[in-house]
């Protein structure tokens, strides 16, 4: 091959050249993903036209909206016939959509503060470890919140403060093993857990400091006798622990009547719980209650023994075949008949316990689904080791089964707390009941719509996206497939 | 079937049970609190208001009643109940009296065992329409599509109308009137109704009153009143007689701020025998002779009461028609007090 035979060649590089405008950053985006064909491009034109429509109406509703009148009437004049959101419903019935219409106002702080705990006490059982940064942030963000919500009781809002920083100090305290910018969270931390329930209704309830530290003495008898009855079998273990946990609340039962002014808050009944955190409570205690049961319920569906595997067949049939509002009017209306007059059984625990029914019969099918996906050698192999049944079960089923069963899970916990709002048919004043009842039934705000609910539909959403996120978060921690 | 008849019997026998305990009076003074069952919010009738205090008409009634058994109009538990709760609750004695604008009828006095104890509000089913859409009558809906609310008598009231008057009309079922009030303002349907007094509250809510008409046609009849359990008619007769002070009341002039001086004698034997002055009437009813003052003294009279919560100086703007007192060509008439 000779020079002579090349018409020409390329001594040096050409210089880079950046590409086509067409084939790089803004327009290739646009033109692959809103223009790629005359179909495309309509749709596209379409959906901007109705955002633009949507934003339109929405923008000056938002921006012109009044925020500091006392009634609807004062809002529309105010606004002389301009469009704008009447959003001072909200700021003047903050507390009523929060807390209900009967909690006492300087009372607030306890739901607060419960609150904050709640999601200290929750951080161990959700996460193994956190980011430095997000901790930091959620305790900031917490702290505003607080301080915000008790703006109205300003001198409440220090000691509050004061306790949510204490929180923060002890997660980052317990937590001292630190790896890489996160902070492991300790174990040990799974005891506050464990109070939580007890201090939570002390603060929102009140009474005697007795009630619950009572409580709590009869669930660690109870614990104690388990223990020492353990060897003996599992069956004597349960029995001593159930009669141990009664005797003790039994006996604590003359103390407290004895001593009702020992550290007492004043008391808040039931009946004046309402707002948002009524069904912050009704969602959280229901979830919490019907996962273990509905552990149970699937396990004994799944038992070789016939008694126990019916009782769990009839159970969840059934009350999966009735709709929660009928349960919630038993509760509510029928049981009021078979009580003697004069009985007070607790309407918040009524519904507690049909709620929690229903969601553990939910809960109880999802987790059947996950048990029924392991593969059968995944019994037969915990059956070689030697392990008995609770052991196999702990430690090589369900943790697999219960991986497998996340979303449904979630599912079942996000519909029940959505559910929650279904309380407000039985005259109980969760947000919807507010809502619907005092407020918009009240002279100054007949008539105000959009504002309310689209508060009630922030709020839900709020917390529904944030459990779908975390459950999301927990499918990822958990993989250990390689797909 | 067996389980059926167990249920039922448990029933009964909760109900007996509830009749067993019959002294409501002694309940209600042991427990220092009327127990008295309101609606869960209704414009003007009874709703908590920022504070959450409850204040309205019915809410009038409660307060009254507390007033002259206990002496403390704020003496008074209410407990809300919604249109599918009420009448449990008083059935087993949740709550000592019902004032929640509840319609007296028939099967409800006799077949559910309840007493009604008089009319507060005398309401009517009536409609409301668009100025735009041009009608003057409601013979003229032909057609129309009506908005309405479910489960309710003003269901049935409106399809006997338009059966009556051989007309058609598409129903809008809706469950609150809170839900009707932006349905019938986007257009959804043309034609809304419900009791007069709950138009009447829901057009005061409107930005722009005036371009809706409430038709002068009233189909059905409503009247409104407080009640209780059958089997203690004394407890009844305190309901009873609370409720016509203050009527009679304003009949005879009393209000709440001459009812004091009023106390210390008049002219007038009846206004003397209602408060107390002369005679026994609140021993009758096992009650001190001050009763009716101390009624009359913590909410005023019934004129009192319904311009304050519900009348024409008020955003509701309910004149008073049918609840005028007879002598005003209404329909209020307490029995004598004698």
């Amino acid at each position: 091959m000779s020079k002579s035979d090349l018409s020409f060649v390329r001594t040096e590089m050409l210089p880079e050249q950046a590409p086509p405008v067409t084939e790089q950053g803004v327009v290739k985006w646009l033109r692959e993903n809103l223009f790629a064909g005359p179909i495309n491009t309509v749709m596209t034109l379409i959906s901007l036209v109705v955002i633009y429509k949507i934003l339109a109406g929405i923008t000056p509703w938002l921006a012109n909206g009044v925020w500091t009148t006392s009634s609807l009437a004062e809002c529309r004049e105010v606004l002389q016939g301009q469009t704008g959101g009447c959003f001072s419903v909200l700021t003047e019935r903050w507390n009523q959509l929060l807390f209900g219409f009967k909690y006492p106002v300087e009372e607030y702080w306890r739901p607060t503060l419960a609150f904050v705990l709640l999601m200290v006490a929750i951080t161990p059982v959700l996460f193994q470890e956190l980011p430095r940064l997000f901790v930091a942030t959620a305790a900031v963000i917490a702290t505003l919140v607080v301080v915000e919500l008790l703006a109205g009781a300003a001198g409440l809002a220090v000691p509050t403060v004061v306790i949510g920083g204490l929180g923060y100090w002890a997660l980052a305290r317990f937590g001292a093993a630190q790896r890489g910018g996160s902070i492991a969270v300790s174990r040990k931390l799974l005891l506050l857990t464990g109070l939580f329930p007890f201090v939570g209704y002390w603060l929102i309830w009140g009474g005697t400091v007795l009630a619950p530290v009572l409580a709590l003495a009869g669930v660690l008898a109870g614990y104690m006798a388990f223990r020492r009855f353990e060897a003996a079998s599992f069956a004597m273990g349960l029995l001593g622990a159930v009669v141990a946990a009664f005797a003790v609340w039994y006996l604590g039962g003359f103390l407290t009547a004895a001593a009702e002014g020992v550290l007492a808050l004043p008391e808040v009944p039931s009946r004046d719980m309402g707002g948002f955190m009524l069904n912050m409570m009704l969602g959280t205690v229901c979830v919490s209650l019907s996962l273990p049961i509905g552990i149970v319920l699937a396990l004994g569906r799944q038992s070789d023994m016939p008694i126990i595997k019916w009782i769990c067949v009839v159970f969840i049939e059934f009350i999966r075949g009735v709709p929660l509002i009928t349960l919630l009017f038993v509760a509510n209306v029928v049981l009021a008949y078979f009580l003697p007059p004069g009985t007070n059984f607790d309407l918040i625990l009524r519904v507690i316990i049909m709620i929690t029914m229903f969601s553990s019969a939910y809960i109880a099918e999802v987790i059947r689904g996950g048990l029924a996906a392991l593969p059968a050698g995944q019994y037969e192999a915990a059956d070689s080791l030697g392990l008995d049944y609770a052991q196999s079960m702990r430690l090589i089923i369900l943790p697999q089964a219960l991986k497998i069963s996340i979303p449904g899970i979630v599912n079942v916990a996000v519909g029940l707390f959505k559910d929650t709002t279904l309380v407000s048919v039985i005259s109980m004043f969760d947000l919807v009941g507010m809502i619907r009842g005092p407020i918009l039934a009240s002279t100054e705000w007949n008539g105000v719509y959009w504002e309310l609910w689209g508060f009630a539909v922030v709020l839900f959403f709020v917390v529904c996206y944030g459990i779908s996120q975390y459950s999301q978060w927990l499918e990822r921690q958990l993989q250990r497939d390689h797909r | 079937m067996k389980k059926t008849v167990f249920l039922g019997a448990l029933t009964v026998a909760g109900l007996a049970a509830g009749a067993a305990a019959a002294a409501t009076l002694d309940d209600v003074k042991a427990r220092g609190k009327l127990n008295c069952g309101v609606t869960t919010g209704l414009v003007g009738f009874a709703a908590p208001d920022a504070n959450g205090n409850w204040d309205g008409f019915d809410v009038g009634v409660c307060r009254a009643i507390a007033a002259a058994v206990l002496g403390d109009a704020a003496a008074v538990e209410f407990v809300p109940t919604t249109g599918k709760t009420r009448f449990t609750a008083l059935a087993s004695g949740e709550i000592d009296v019902l004032a929640r604008n509840t319609t007296w009828t028939f099967s409800r006095d006799v077949d559910l065992k309840f007493d009604f104890l008089g009319v507060n509000y005398y309401d009517g089913q009536g409609f409301m329409v668009p100025k735009s859409l041009g009608v003057s009558s409601a013979k003229e809906l032909d057609g129309a599509t009506v908005c309405i609310q479910t489960g309710t008598t003003t269901e049935l009231n409106l399809a006997d109308f338009f059966r009556a008057n051989n007309i058609s009309y598409e129903p809008v079922p809706i469950e609150t009137n809170a839900e009707a009030q932006p349905l019938y303002l986007e257009g959804a349907c043309d034609v809304y109704t419900t009791d007069a007094s709950g138009l009447a509250a829901t057009r005061a809510a409107f930005e722009n009153p005036q371009d809706h008409v409430v038709l002068p046609e009233i189909i059905s009849k409503e009247p409104l009143g407080p009640l209780v359990r059958h089997g203690d008619n004394d407890w009844g007769d305190i309901v009873r007689w609370t409720l016509n002070a203050l009527i009679a009341a304003e009949e005879l002039g009393v209000t709440s701020a001459n009812v004091d001086e009023m106390a210390g004698g008049t002219n007038n034997p009846e206004i003397n025998r209602l408060l107390g002055t002369e005679g026994t009437l609140g021993e009758m009813l096992g009650l001190d002779k001050d009763w009716a003052r101390r009624a009359i003294k913590s909410v005023g009279n019934y004129g009192e009461l319904f311009e304050r919560n519900i009348g024409e100086n008020t955003p509701i703007g309910l004149s008073r028609g049918l609840n005028a007192q007879w002598t005003n060509g209404g329909l209020l008439y307490s029995p004598p007090f004698r």
